[in-house]
């Protein structure tokens, strides 16, 4: 019963879409308005049954609902009640419907709450929603139904990968998607825009806290997802440049473009092609993304299934959506006129500047994620990993962060660097020094070099806007723009330091025995077997301590899972402020000795905690974004009433 | 007028910026991946046609029955990783993926040395059913049968 109401609101939320798609349409003409009257409630309402349907979902996985397929298929009736849950989303079809569901719920909040466009163009955004969400509750309903029921009931589930059973998943794959798919909600303003030619500041004021909250989220997904593979995958490294990641890198950095040029067109009327532009690359990225690991063309452990059908279909969908909205912005971009100029040393210069570095990272990374496809097609498997995106990403990323550490001290619309002489030469000097320093006391390669320096010199000039200002008065978004720059130095920092200082050490060690990774000693106590909920491990006990100080105990495990049987590493962290301690405990060799494998990493904390520098400098951006709209709001209220009394 | 002229000048060459910087890009990644994608062999390949050693490629195959040896720093192992014509012997010095075994297919990141054993950084092995490289795939389905000839005849001579 539960299956059916699922299924029964995912119908209906898309017929609802059709309707809103159709209502949106026909009211662009004249004499629509009772049609307009129409699309608000309709989206808000498709919200709301996508929300049920997805709802209902988790019930299903909640109750182990073992005659529906996707049950049977991913859970089981001994998994912990919050592995059961994501449960729900850890696969194809449920991810799937995730996905719609945050589409969904998406537009029904700009229905509900955004006013500042022209109602036409808001009535063409939210048609232009209702036209790419038909497409993925087309997908979700002919090829991917997670209602499926099974002739005959299952007796037991077939559980759900090991590497899924971990607290990162519960949060992991919702936090990104709302950022995927939050973006595309900045699409379909884009589109909407483009419909009724409505390109202007307001334009770029009612979309960017949208984009915002968006990036929030995509960036604590990746910040999230970097970390789960760091201490999940046993492998020591926090990013392996695979397709996966790639995929929520690229509408990452797409929308990091968007939300700089969107700043531009909101605050100095320039950039709005270019704007619209982005807006349509950040959610094509996401789609891209969507179909590279749900398709089934990559193998990953994101890939859940492969099925060359529901591949093509995603691609067609791809095709139409990417393609369509390039076709309109070329045939309308002509007719959106030029915005104000400005002089190339300017913040508006500095800002264009990094969005085409932004893009053309975005471009590199996108070409070598998309390389290996196509050469596979002609029969030559290759593989594309850091020798190819360190070097080549940097070449752009340097300059990217020098223009980010100058371009926030610049004026609008022209400016000279004498002005700000003096915030430049101490950054400058700071940053040389410590060129000289690094590279005389350390022998490190070049891009950790450049890194640790770059880092320290960004961190200094993030908070030179400071200067000259009253605290009280700053803007709560200029604090975001800060602490959000900030945050990038410190994750360059804890990047280039793990790369140029990480020690290793791999050893066989008896029962007793010891052994020493950089400042650390290792003594393996014990190895003892222990049991959770659905698996066995042995379990090392290792006592370790920090340049002769006191031990203290870690425990990496070795685990067998029984539903479904697999092995898995599980790593053990000690973390000081100064780095941490990452230990792997792998099998007995033949004399009884253990393998341990052991990574001192100075620093590398502080890759994530920039990841959520990063977010926070977002969510102050978002919070002095929305004050200052209802300021203005409750302003503009005001005079219309006072205009009202003075007209009676 | 002339602000219209100049605004539509100022538009031409951001374009113009955006092109360049967007075609370098494209470019030097089309250069960067000629040299630094790493190819994927097969032992057959790689013994016909080796690598220039030194080089990062990949090396995909059935680890050989019986050819596992634990070296005596007890981290190092060698192994034999073959596709039914021709072997490649690997070393590799690290803790085995978790479904490593003999006779079972694997994926090894590396590079060819000059004596023609190839040293491995990386073993990527079947995770679970859902987890194959990409590579494997295929290869299961080709040497399935081989495989279950070879395993079920028990531990062999590791040349063989």
């Amino acid at each position: 019963m539960i299956a059916e109401l699922g299924l029964a609101a995912l119908w209906l939320a898309a017929a609802l879409a059709a309707l809103q798609l159709v209502a949106g349409a026909l009211a662009q003409r004249e004499g629509g308005a009772e049609l307009a009257q129409l699309v608000r409630p309709a989206a808000i309402v498709q919200g709301l049954l996508a929300g049920f349907s997805f709802l209902m979902l988790l019930v299903l996985f909640a109750q182990t609902d073992l005659s529906v397929k996707l049950v049977a298929m991913n859970s089981h009736s001994e998994k912990p009640m919050l592995f059961k849950l994501s449960g729900a989303f850890g696969n194809h079809e449920g991810s799937m419907l995730l996905w719609i569901t945050v589409m969904a719920l998406a537009g029904a909040l700009i229905a509900a709450v955004e006013r500042r466009l022209p109602e036409k163009t808001m009535l063409a955004t939210l048609a232009a929603q209702a036209f790419v969400g038909i497409g993925f509750y087309a997908f979700l309903l002919l090829s991917s139904n997670p209602f499926e029921r099974l002739p005959v009931p299952a007796m037991e589930g077939m559980g759900l990968n090991p590497l899924l059973q971990d607290i990162g998943l519960v949060f992991h794959p919702p936090t990104l998607y709302i950022g995927y798919v939050g973006l595309s909600v900045a699409f379909s303003f884009a589109v909407g825009a483009l419909l009724t030619r409505q390109v202007n500041p307001d334009f770029a004021r009612a979309m960017r806290p949208w984009v915002l909250g968006a990036w929030i989220f995509l960036t604590l997904g990746i910040t999230a997802g970097s970390y789960w593979a760091y201490y999940e995958l046993g492998w020591g490294g926090w990013w392996f440049w695979d397709p996966v990641e790639n995929a929520s890198l690229m509408p990452w950095l797409a929308a990091t473009a968007l939300l700089h040029s969107a700043s531009v067109l909101a605050s100095r009327d320039a950039l709005r092609a270019w704007t619209i532009m982005l807006g349509v690359v950040a959610f094509s990225m996401s789609m891209v993304g969507t179909f590279l690991v749900r398709s089934g063309i990559l193998t990953s452990v994101h890939a859940f299934a492969v099925d060359p059908e529901r591949g093509t279909f995603i691609l067609g969908l791809l095709v139409l959506y990417i393609g369509g909205a390039l076709l309109l912005f070329a045939l309308r971009a002509g007719t959106v006129s030029e915005g104000e100029r400005f002089s190339a040393t300017s913040r508006e210069g500095a800002l264009v500047f990094n969005n085409v570095m932004l893009c053309a990272i975005l471009g590199i990374v996108l070409v070598g994620t998309l390389y290996p496809l196509v050469t596979e097609a002609f029969d030559v498997r290759v593989s594309v990993g850091p020798p190819y995106f360190n070097p080549v990403g940097a070449i752009f990323v340097v300059p990217m962060l020098i223009v980010m550490a100058v371009g926030p001290l610049l004026r609008w619309r022209r400016d000279s660097l004498a002005r700000i002489r003096l915030p430049l030469v101490i950054v400058g000097s700071v940053s040389f020094a410590a060129l000289i320093l690094v590279s005389l006391l350390t022998s490190i390669a070049i891009l950790p070099l450049l890194g640790l320096v770059l880092a320290l010199g960004l961190a200094i000039a993030s908070f030179m806007p400071i200067r000259g200002r009253k605290l009280r008065l700053l803007p709560i978004a200029t604090w975001g723009m800060m602490i959000a720059h900030f945050g990038i130095a410190v994750a360059l920092f804890g990047m280039a330091s793990e790369t140029a200082f990480s020690e290793e050490t791999l050893a066989a060690v008896e029962v007793g025995g010891s052994t020493e990774v950089g400042p650390w000693t290792v003594v393996l106590a014990e190895v003892r077997p222990t049991a959770g909920p659905n698996w066995t491990a042995l379990e090392g006990r290792l006592m370790v301590s920090y340049d002769g100080g006191a031990a203290t105990e870690t425990d990496p495990q070795s685990r067998n899972f029984w539903a479904p049987a697999q092995e898995t590493t599980e790593s053990a962290l000690t973390t000081r402020w100064n780095g941490q301690l990452y230990s792997v405990i792998g099998r007995q060799a033949g004399d009884g000795r253990w393998q341990l494998r052991l990574w001192w990493k100075p620093f590398v904390t502080f890759i994530w905690y920039g990841g959520m520098l990063i977010a926070l400098g977002g969510v102050l951006a978002l919070i002095g974004r929305v004050m200052a709209d209802l300021k203005r709001r409750s302003i503009r209220a005001r005079t219309a009433s006072r205009r009202a009394e003075a007209a009676q | 007028m002339t602000t219209g002229l100049k605004a539509k000048h100022q538009r031409l060459i951001l374009i113009v910026i955006a092109l360049v910087a967007l075609v370098g890009a494209g470019l030097l990644a089309a250069y960067a991946l000629r040299s630094q994608a790493s190819y994927f062999y097969v032992p057959a390949q790689m013994v016909a046609d080796p690598p220039t050693p030194g080089d990062a490629v990949r090396l995909g195959g059935m680890v050989q029955a019986g050819s596992l040896k634990t070296e005596a720093d007890g981290v190092t192992f060698s192994f034999v990783v073959g596709d039914g014509e021709a072997t490649v012997p690997v070393r590799f010095a690290g803790i085995l993926p978790d479904l490593f075994i003999e006779g079972s297919g694997v994926v090894a990141e590396g590079r060819l040395d000059p004596g023609g054993t190839f040293v491995a950084d990386n073993l990527l092995a079947k995770h679970d059913e859902n987890y194959v490289p990409r590579e494997l795939e295929e290869m299961t389905e080709q040497q399935a049968r081989e495989v279950v000839a070879e395993t079920s005849a028990g531990p062999q001579d590791p040349g063989a």
